[in-house]
């Protein structure tokens, strides 16, 4: 088996006075959809802000395409080859999603293969292309911020809870685009609280609790034990139903 | 073409609306001052006159609500650098003094210019260093940073006293900008006004094309909004603080040295002076926001020239009554810029 993309050992973060992450250990494989589960304030969140940098780990080690993250600068983080969609979207209001897209294009430039693609997965992004963001509705924002972590060909993407507050047709619609990047053979970690849309996409699995890693594993090992489910996540059998 | 790319294309030159709210709120100001005033030609010298000094204090005000909406960083030193900028073109007029007073429009423009560049030059220097030794260190501590600006204000402010020393200086106007223009039957408007309306509008111009068309200029509007997002691309967001701020210092510098000849007398606290004022203006424009700026500086001049006029008493407080009225009617100021 090859090399993980990305493999965290042991990462602690401090927020303040609060020990978010106690040792976080988990890996992605390469071209594979990771999903990070956990039930609210197991450290989700915190895990993908601390490998993007934006919360410094406090000791362990994030490792990246052989490189070591851990004491690297945001910005360096991002131009080794990681798109990062935070779980508020952080589109720039003010700016056109033109405009929004263009700056995530760091080439400065947009490939117009890649922007036709990205229409396809979202064609709602094509019908306001020259409209400020902040029009924008909350799927469409999403879809915005999806879209600025495409339109660049990167190495790993990660995805904070996608669905969250979504109406179910526009949850549809982003795990039909999401099954087109995995397709792609894009290398995804994607943070969700919706077991349905997680066990649709994931290949592999951690399940987070208290800043730790309890699990971890293939998803269809976990979809097909209701008992585990329960026990991690809390989940119950009408779930399934 | 494709449809998919005719339909982008007409995408793209869609403009978000403008808010004409504050632009017509500026000019119904102006308007119902008239019948007040009651006289045309004294309106039409009053008004220009305070769009003369809306645009300097625009100038001035423009690198500093940058500098708030952008870096989150309340720096009371701001208008030391307009005293710098206004001392620096000391360093000009005074070997130039036969420029000043020549008759050619030529020299009078070409010492003006040099003392613009001189001016923003320098400002943009101690910008750079103010921003390393004394704004670095407080980044996100706001207390901190009224109190280590506000020293740093006076330490530069001591120096100029050490190199200028502490009497007011009287400067001159180039020789053609002296004196008025006459626009029609008892309406005189002093040359020089025009010339900073003019310049004012130019820094304006300029600033929009380089906000809105240039790729630096949209790492600033997204930085403005969500600094942290921006680094997440990919970008070193503190480059773009450090050149924002030089920027900002530079536009400073270069009020300073058009408030200097507004004036036409150099004093060390002349910064200070004004900075209550370019706060007023920042926050009724709303942070970040260079439009907001504009709209600003213009109500303010406009309010306190005609308060000034009508009923000087009131002029003391026009400013930050105009500052209230507008907090209530837009608590985030005239143009808010969303932040995240």
């Amino acid at each position: 088996m090859s090399e993980p993309l990305l493999t965290l050992e042991g990462v602690h973060t401090h927020i303040g006075r609060y020990h978010i992450l106690q040792g976080v250990d988990f890996a992605v494989p390469r071209g594979s959809f990771t999903v990070l589960l956990g039930r609210n304030g197991a450290g989700k969140t915190t895990t993908l802000r601390t490998i993007m940098g934006l919360w410094k780990a406090s000791r362990g080690s994030i490792r990246f395409a052989g490189q070591d993250l851990a004491a690297r600068p945001t910005p360096e983080i991002a131009a080794s080859g990681i798109a990062y969609v935070p779980e508020n979207m952080s589109v720039f209001s003010g700016l056109t999603v033109r405009e929004n897209l263009i700056l995530a294009a760091r080439s400065g430039k947009i490939d117009d293969t890649r922007l036709e693609w990205i229409f396809s997965l979202f064609p709602a992004m094509q019908r306001f292309f020259g409209l400020a963001a902040g029009t924008l509705s909350g799927g469409q924002k999403q879809m915005l911020a999806i879209s600025r972590a495409l339109i660049e060909p990167r190495d790993l993407i990660l995805i904070d809870e996608p669905t969250k507050g979504l109406a179910p047709a526009i949850v549809a619609n982003m795990i039909k685009a999401f099954r087109e990047v995995k397709n792609a053979g894009t290398t995804v970690l994607l943070v969700e609280q919706n077991f349905m849309a997680a066990k649709m996409l994931g290949d592999s699995v951690a399940v987070m609790d208290d800043g730790r890693v309890v699990h971890r594993g293939a998803m269809a090992e976990l979809a097909a034990d209701h008992a585990l489910q329960h026990r991690l996540l809390g989940l119950h059998m009408e779930v399934h139903q | 073409m494709s449809d998919g790319t005719a339909q982008r294309e007409e995408a793209v030159v869609a403009s978000p609306p403008i808010d004409w709210l504050p632009i017509l709120l500026t000019v119904a100001v102006a308007v119902i001052a008239l019948p007040l005033i009651g006289s045309v030609s004294t309106w039409v010298t009053l008004t220009v006159a305070a769009l003369a000094m809306g645009m300097i204090i625009f100038i001035m005000a423009s690198g500093l609500t940058l500098v708030f909406g952008l870096m989150d960083v309340i720096n009371f030193g701001h208008g030391v650098f307009i005293s710098v900028g206004a001392y620096m073109s000391l360093l000009v007029l005074r070997p130039l003094m036969g420029w000043v007073d020549s008759p050619s429009l030529m020299l009078n423009i070409g010492v003006l210019i040099l003392c613009i560049f001189v001016a923003m030059a320098a400002s943009g220097l101690f910008g750079l260093l103010f921003e390393r030794v004394i704004i670095r260190p407080v980044y996100r501590q706001h207390l901190k940073q009224i109190l280590v600006t506000m020293g740093g204000l006076i330490v530069i402010e001591q120096l100029l006293h050490v190199f200028f020393g502490g009497s007011p200086i009287t400067i001159a106007l180039p020789y053609n900008f002296r004196g008025g223009l006459s626009i029609g039957p008892d309406t005189i408007v002093e040359r020089y006004r025009l010339i900073a309306v003019v310049i004012g509008v130019a820094v304006f111009v300029a600033m929009m094309l380089v906000l809105n068309r240039t790729r630096i200029g949209l790492l600033v509007r997204a930085g403005v909004e969500n600094p942290e997002m921006v680094e997440a691309l990919g970008y070193r967001i503190r480059r773009i603080f450090v050149g924002v701020f030089v920027a900002g210092s530079a536009l400073a510098g270069l009020g300073g040295v058009m408030w200097g000849f507004y004036q036409q007398t150099l004093t060390i606290g002349m910064g200070l002076q004004v900075l209550v004022l370019i706060f007023i203006v920042v926050i009724i424009g709303g942070l970040g926001s260079i439009g907001g700026c504009l709209i600003g500086s213009m109500l303010v001049a406009l309010v306190a020239n005609y308060t000034a006029f009508l009923e000087p008493k009131i002029a003391l407080v026009s400013n930050i009554a105009l500052m209230l009225v507008v907090l209530m009617w837009r608590p985030q100021g005239l143009y808010p810029v969303v932040k995240v």
